[in-house]
């Protein structure tokens, strides 16, 4: 489908797609991905996509709206079987989506351990709101929380099950702006204490630099671009390096940044994570 | 209050309570400097129009909510005993309310009432319990399977097509005149009721939570034991109500078939001897039991869903 707009940008990309893909194997990587293709009707959305996450690694996904970037996670979560190809995924995996989808019914603290094997404590429960700030709200109906708050709660309800890949769907996406920079603070705090690797969705290049080891561009089905983000942290946004790169995906996702065609000619090859695709 | 709407958006802001623009009414005026003394309006008079937002606590009933629910009845009753003492409500059309309280008093003191009452509330209870059971059954199986839905719900809304209460003459002839058509009626129109409203709530349920709960390691028992039936029970709640309402309806036209006790039964006689009193009086036990139901299912929809989200009326 796509192939003709994807055709003019293939020439820079790292390789993924070209390399013969032998059927999934278990190398050790918290994500290994091959063949993937996933087809609403007769267009396919995800059209033979390669990724490899490693353990403890923090990937961003970037892309177009309507690219396949939740469908590739929801076929990452389980909740989307109808595919062909490989996929490997750890069998502790949580995920925390844009709307915090709390059941309204139960209280928070029932909501975090909502699912969980065995007769878990409430104090787990606790313990997993305290983490992301809301232990004060374990009682309290969803409906009474903000729109920040519901989203900690999901993350806490994901953050519980301990899990070896956590996949974030845009969970930033309807914050406010004051309070989506202290909801990624904690995302990147509590992904450092887990060492969990994270799948994060996000059309927000600021946000994928800000967080992630690598940042992935999806495009015409599969992952046409990606290069990692080599940045001491905490990033800081008026670094140029991390304007160089940013002003780099923009120009990718098809929005001119204000370095665009600068960045055009210093792109081939210099960040892309070569490492990872081999 | 209008206050001159065209330099709304380009007067400069003036912090000094000016001089009232003559473009003001006097009126206005006078509205704008109440406002000003309980709040301080930083306006020169080219600001936009003002309304006063009037605090909560300011309005808060003084008066329980169970007892504002009582005052449209008692003053129903009020009216009726005046009509009725004044002369214009003659008393072989319609008792007053005074002369049917004695009848109810003497209806109660001799038992007849009590026991009419007794059966009839019987007859309502099975009805509801079986239609109820059925309905709720029914509607499980419909809405949790593929097979179900196809195999009952089909059937169910074709059926729904026949008006309930005409099927008095074929459960006559199938269950004769005893208690079974009256219980069976109940049921019918109690089964129809709940069924309908709680499939609808079964697949009512936000997919985006089944989602999330699968994504949750929920088995399909656990979905819809936490997600998919508390989902439903908003619907399920709407359901009993107006089941409940179907199950009174349902004993009404139920008890005039041939009833020998019963509330009904007491309708039937009072009729014969032209007691408008005694029918009153079943009349209003009839409602008062609706009431008393209505007023149960409220008090359970209030402590069942107290998560929900919305508007509760004020
Ligand atoms: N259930 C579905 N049925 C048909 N088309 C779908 C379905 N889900 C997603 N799509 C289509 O797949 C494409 C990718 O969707 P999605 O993964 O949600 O995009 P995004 O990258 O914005 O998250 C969109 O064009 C969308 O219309
Ligand atoms: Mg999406």
């Amino acid at each position: 489908m796509a192939t003709d707009v994807h055709g003019s940008v293939t020439d820079t990309d790292t390789e993924p797609e070209r390399r013969p893909y032998p059927g999934p194997v278990d190398s050790g990587a918290a994500v290994e991905v091959g063949g993937l293709v996933r087809s609403f009707g007769d267009r396919a959305v995800i059209d033979d996509l390669h990724l490899t996450i490693r353990p403890g690694e923090f990937v961003a996904l970037l892309g177009r709206s309507g690219c396949g970037k939740s469908t590739l996670l929801r076929v990452l979560a389980g909740l989307d079987r109808e595919i062909d190809g490989g996929v490997l995924v750890p069998r502790r995996k949580a995920v925390a989506f844009q709307a915090p989808r709390l059941m309204p019914w139960k209280r928070v603290w029932r909501n975090v351990l909502l699912g969980l094997p065995g007769r878990p404590e409430r104090d787990a429960a606790i313990r997993a709101l305290e983490e992301v700030g809301l232990g004060h709200r374990a009682d309290a109906w969803p409906k009474t929380l903000s729109g920040g708050e519901a989203q900690r709660a999901s993350l806490a309800r994901a953050l519980v099950r301990e899990p070896d890949l956590l996949l974030l769907d845009e969970p930033f996406g309807a914050l406010d702006a004051l309070t989506r920079i202290k909801a990624q603070r904690l995302v990147a705090e509590l992904w450092q204490e887990r060492g969990c690797a994270v799948l994060l969705v996000t059309h927000d290049v600021e946000e994928a630099l800000l967080l992630a080891d690598r940042a992935l561009v999806m495009e015409g089905g599969r992952i046409a671009y990606e290069t990692a983000v080599d940045l001491p942290r905490p990033r800081d946004v008026s670094d140029p390096r991390f304007g160089a790169l940013r002003a780099r995906l923009l120009d990718r996702l098809g929005v001119e940044g204000k370095e665009g065609p600068e960045a055009r000619e210093t792109e081939p090859g210099t960040h892309a994570d070569t490492s990872v695709a081999a | 209050m209008t206050v001159d709407q065209a330099v709304a958006g380009h007067a400069p802001p003036d912090i000094s309570a000016g001089p009232v623009q003559s473009s003001l009414a006097k009126g206005e005026a006078r509205e704008r400097e109440e406002v000003r003394r309980g709040v301080t309006v930083a306006d020169g008079g080219g600001g936009p129009e003002l309304a006063r937002v009037v605090p909560v606590s300011g309005r808060r009933r003084s008066v329980p909510r169970w007892l504002r629910r009582t005052v449209g009845p008692l003053a129903l009753l009020v009216l009726w005993q005046v009509l009725s003492a004044s002369g214009v409500l003659e008393a072989d059309i319609l008792a007053s309310p005074g002369t049917i309280a004695a009848t109810a008093g003497d209806l109660v003191s001799d038992g007849a009432l009590p026991s009419a009452m007794l059966v009839s509330l019987q007859r309502v209870a099975v009805g509801l319990l079986l239609g109820g059971m059925t309905g709720v059954v029914l509607a499980l199986a419909s809405g949790l399977s593929r097979l179900g839905e196809d195999l009952i719900d089909a059937t169910v809304q074709m059926l729904r097509s026949i008006p309930w209460v005409g099927v008095i003459p074929l459960f006559i002839i199938w269950l004769g005149i005893g208690e079974a058509p009256k219980i069976a009626l109940i049921s019918l129109g109690v089964a129809f009721h709940l069924y309908l409203n709680v499939y609808a709530g079964i697949r009512g349920v936000d997919a985006q939570l089944v989602e999330a709960g699968t994504s949750l390691g929920l088995s399909r028992w656990g979905l819809i034991r936490h997600v998919v039936l508390p989902g439903a029970l908003p619907n399920a709640m709407t359901g009993l109500r107006y089941s409940l309402a179907t199950a009174w309806l349902a004993l009404v036209f139920g008890e005039q078939i041939n009833a020998d006790d019963g509330l009904g039964f007491l309708m039937n006689q009072a009729r014969e001897f032209f007691r408008t009193d005694v029918i009153v009086v079943c009349l209003v036990v009839y409602a008062i039991l609706g009431l008393i139901a209505d007023f149960l299912v409220r008090t359970l929809e209030r402590l069942l869903l107290q998560w929900r989200p919305t508007f509760t009326g004020q």
